[in-house]
């Protein structure tokens, strides 16, 4: 019974750094039908502006984590609005290359500012221990990432359906060129949610550091998991991605325990049936 | 992906004539290509005797990379799970060396064989989807074949790899020599066979079906054609190639390592047949050499320069594309005439 | 059954729009039939179900004698019935004639042969070139699809529905878009069709409706309002009080 609640919590950990991380990719995909290959780079980012900010300038966790997410949703708008809104209208094969090529000088880049070491990130006391809940002692920081998750879900659901901007973004994803023409302003709002979606992969990055090891090939390694639950959860779907990341963060971390020696065989398996059963993600038809 | 280069639509004598018709549009002989790479990879086997290693290894990428423009190139089938064939023929053909007997050119069949089944299989139940699903679900597939692999540790050796084989002499005659020019001429002689099997299969009627689905599938359908069958037998025979070239590395490098299932691989077989330029089946093998080339160059200073390097390339071959690039050209040079 | 296409109370709903509504009609040899109605009634949606692209929800398809609704569209193809589509739907780096070998290599089951070249085919390539011809469009053979005038385009579209040899030809507004000039090329080719082929066309030019058609079929909000020859549908009462209803009398391509 141990293991089962390791399983459960762990899992759902895992299931919330995945889905923080790709719900920005999902959003951007299903909005501007843009494949953002170097997603990942964000969520690299966002871990090692943490991890060098707490351990270079001993800066506390809780001021170096907002700040983390906010400089990488700033890189994710200057990128948008300099280079990759240019490709919006390109083939997709050409955006997944080109993301790809900016990935891998985003790797590069890394490794020549800070070299090729897995970062560490250094969490507070307060998050180092375990929490009573009760019925059962928590690891602290599971709670965190399971609580951050939630919130942000909630939050990005709030957004896109109750404020302005989310009838703005809405009508966007579904036809560009009509809201332009009703006085919704558009670039803005790519701009912005591109930045929002960059912020919280940059956010998942330091949720999920200690599963997920800090070094410049990150941007690359993990694209692949993020990609899965974009492509499960269905691009564009909020709630979608975080069923997706969920459930098959629950059958990764299950496997690990279970049946180590079988690899990943279960998740891609998973991911292959639920894809095959729902073609455009989990709760659209 | 540019295919006006497909058709090689060059009039055949005149450009008109005299009651006004255009020439019809002609293919190129099949033979023409792979000669030309006969030529010149026999050039360089013998010009460049130390690089004996890195050519041999172009050579069988760009038969893999021949492979995967069938699919991506010819069939508009985004794929990033190619290398399941690859690594598939890689160790049927380490196995069969292994357990059953050490012939290179039957192990070279069974390669194909492993690649060609393996990719029917799949196919039959990948290409019922498209686009960024079809695209996820071959990294599926590739992954769980690479999962798969791990755990057949006392197949493949697992982590370890296949090793421990040693290849019988080609056609009973001619021994693998430790320098690697008989692997070299081997690898050559399977790239070109391949090749124009490739050249002859693409400007076929069943070719041109499959490149009218890549460009318009509504219109395929309306014009009778079974389109799923048709892109499977693409895919199953991009995957029989792939499954050769799988089998080449085996056999010239005595060993196969699980990397020969990557994702990695897939995606740099992507990014060389774009550097070379897709559909033209060439163009693969172009993308492979530069590739190679320069990976083996920059590389060698450290590993994540390369990255520079490579990543560079990939976004401007993108913002400028090299057909773009040669037609500018071209054109500056009409306009100055 | 002497009938070459019959519809038996075809229906299709998308959500809460009844697109289709019981519709049932025959097509004999020879048989010029236009299917006209206002915007939105459903035309093109009844063609798209009798050629296959989309099922309908219930009812029924016979080609030439045989149940067809359950049959794929390249089914439906290979058993006799070839369409145009509103939106011109051409592979666009095919050069005109490689298009037209195409629909050739496909009508004479050679799409599945990998083993011969394109160009070992003469009199294929010659029945594609006379095709060209007829169409006036020889001096296009080696022009990518993409690269021609849009009315030359449309001509494409009915010359690859003839290079299908069908029984049952199904057109869908040929000359939409097309500027009346370009026009003269595609309605010579409506006038020498063959004799016994079917022919259901979807127009809103009436003049090119009452020229061309031996009967007319009107749908409104995807039920048959009216079924018969150009004269009875002109006095038609339903028919002039959908059409008057409607704001929609003539619209000239």
């Amino acid at each position: 019974m141990i293991t089962f609640s390791n399983i459960l919590i762990d899992g759902l950990a895992y299931g919330m750094v995945l889905f923080v991380i790709a719900v920005g990719l999902s959003v951007t995909l299903g909005l501007m039908r843009f494949v953002n290959l170097s997603h990942g780079a964000f969520a690299m980012v966002g871990g090692y502006c943490v991890a060098l900010l707490t351990r270079e300038l001993q800066w506390s966790f809780w001021i170096a984590v907002p700040l983390a997410v906010l400089a990488t949703g700033l890189l994710g708008a200057l990128l948008e609005a300099l280079v990759l809104r240019h490709l919006y209208q390109r083939k997709e094969l050409d955006q997944v290359l080109f993301t790809i090529g900016l990935t891998f000088v985003l790797i590069a880049s890394t490794n020549a500012l800070v070299g090729p070491q897995v970062q560490m990130v250094q969490l507070p006391p307060s998050l180092s221990g375990s929490v009573d809940l009760g019925f059962r002692t928590l690891p602290a920081q599971r709670l965190l990432v399971i609580g951050v998750g939630l919130a942000v879900a909630v939050l990005a659901a709030l957004t896109v359906t109750r404020t302005r901007f989310g009838i703005w973004l809405r009508a966007a994803v579904d036809h560009a060129g009509t809201a332009s023409t009703l006085g919704i302003p558009i670039r803005r709002v790519q701009c912005l949610t591109f930045a929002a979606g960059a912020a919280m992969a940059g956010l998942g990055g330091v949720l999920g550091a200690e599963v997920m090891p800090l070094e410049p090939y990150y941007a690359l390694k993990y694209l692949v998991l993020v990609l899965v639950v974009v492509a499960v959860g269905g691009m564009g779907s909020i709630a979608g991605s975080l069923c997706a990341a969920i459930v098959l963060g629950l059958i990764e971390t299950a496997s690990k325990y279970l049946a180590s020696d079988w690899g990943s065989l279960f998740f891609f398996a998973a991911m292959a049936l639920f894809l095959a059963w729902r073609p455009n993600g989990l709760l659209k038809r | 992906m540019n295919a006006l280069s497909l058709f090689k639509t060059r009039a055949l004598a005149s450009p008109q004539d005299g009651d006004g018709d255009a020439a019809s549009p002609r293919c190129a002989p099949a033979w023409r290509a792979p000669l030309v790479m006969l030529a010149l990879g026999l050039a360089a086997c013998l010009l460049l005797p130390d690089q004996l290693g890195l050519l041999t290894r172009i050579f069988i990428m760009g038969l893999f990379v021949l492979s995967l423009d069938l699919v991506v190139g010819i069939a508009g089938l985004a794929t990033l799970g190619h290398a399941a064939m690859f690594g598939v023929g890689a160790y049927a053909a380490g196995v069969f060396a292994l357990r059953v007997m050490p012939d290179p050119l039957v192990g070279l069949a069974v390669g194909v064989l492993a690649g060609a089944v393996l990719a029917a299989a799949t196919g039959a139940f990948l290409l019922r989807y498209q686009g960024f699903t079809f695209l996820m679900l071959t990294v599926a597939v590739a992954q769980m074949v690479l999962s798969l692999a791990h755990k057949a540790r006392d197949w493949t050796g697992g982590d370890d790899g296949l090793s421990g084989y040693v290849m019988g002499p080609l056609l009973g005659q001619f021994q693998f020599d430790l320098e690697g020019r008989l692997a070299a001429f081997y690898a050559l002689a399977v790239l070109v066979v391949c090749f124009y099997a490739a050249r002859r299969l693409v400007d076929s009627p069943f070719g041109m079906a499959v490149r009218g689905i890549h460009e318009n599938r509504a219109r395929m359908a309306a014009l009778g054609t079974p389109v799923y069958r048709r892109l499977w037998g693409m895919y199953a025979a991009a995957g029989a190639l792939a499954g050769a070239a799988g089998a080449l590395s085996a056999q010239t490098t005595a060993v196969v390592g699980l990397d020969s299932l990557s994702f990695s691989l897939s995606a740099e077989a992507l990014v060389m047949l774009i550097l070379g330029g897709a559909g033209r089946l060439s163009g693969a093998l172009v993308g492979a050499a530069v590739f190679l080339v320069l990976h083996h160059t920059a590389a060698s200073i450290n590993p994540y320069h390369w990255l520079f390097v490579v990543g560079g390339l990939l976004m401007l071959v993108v913002l400028v594309s090299p057909a773009k690039a040669v037609a500018w050209l071209r054109n500056r040079r009409g306009g100055r005439a | 059954m002497s009938h070459l296409l019959e519809l038996r109370h075809l229906d299709k709903r998308f959500g809460g729009i009844h697109v289709t509504r019981d519709v049932s009609f025959q097509l004999a040899p020879g048989d010029r039939l236009a299917l006209i109605g206002p915007n939105g009634a459903g035309k093109t949606t009844l063609v798209n179900q009798i050629s296959g692209v989309f099922p309908a929800d219930s009812g029924e398809i016979w080609l030439r004698g045989e149940n067809v609704s359950r049959l794929s569209q390249a089914q439906r193809v290979r058993a006799g019935l070839a369409r145009t589509f509103q939106i011109t739907t051409l592979a666009p780096h095919f050069p005109v004639q490689r298009q037209i070998e195409l629909a050739l290599f496909e009508r004479e089951g050679l799409g599945g042969c990998f083993w011969r070249g394109i160009d070992s085919f003469p009199a294929l390539q010659a029945e594609a070139r006379a095709l060209l011809a007829r169409f006036g469009l020889q001096g296009q053979a080696a022009t990518p699809t993409q690269d021609l005038a849009y009315g030359e385009q449309r001509l494409i579209e009915m010359a690859l529905a003839m290079a299908l040899r069908p029984q049952v030809l199904l057109l869908d507004e040929p000359m939409a878009g097309v500027p009346k000039g370009d026009g003269e090329r595609l309605l010579a080719a409506l006038d020498v069709l063959p004799r016994d082929l079917a022919v259901l066309i979807i127009e809103h030019d009436m003049d090119l409706v009452f020229r061309f058609a031996s009967r007319i079929l009107v749908l409104a909000e995807g039920a048959v309002l009216a079924d018969g020859t150009p004269d009875e549908i002109r006095r038609d009462p339903l028919v002039r009080a959908a059409y008057l209803g409607h704001g929609e009398a003539t619209r000239h391509a």
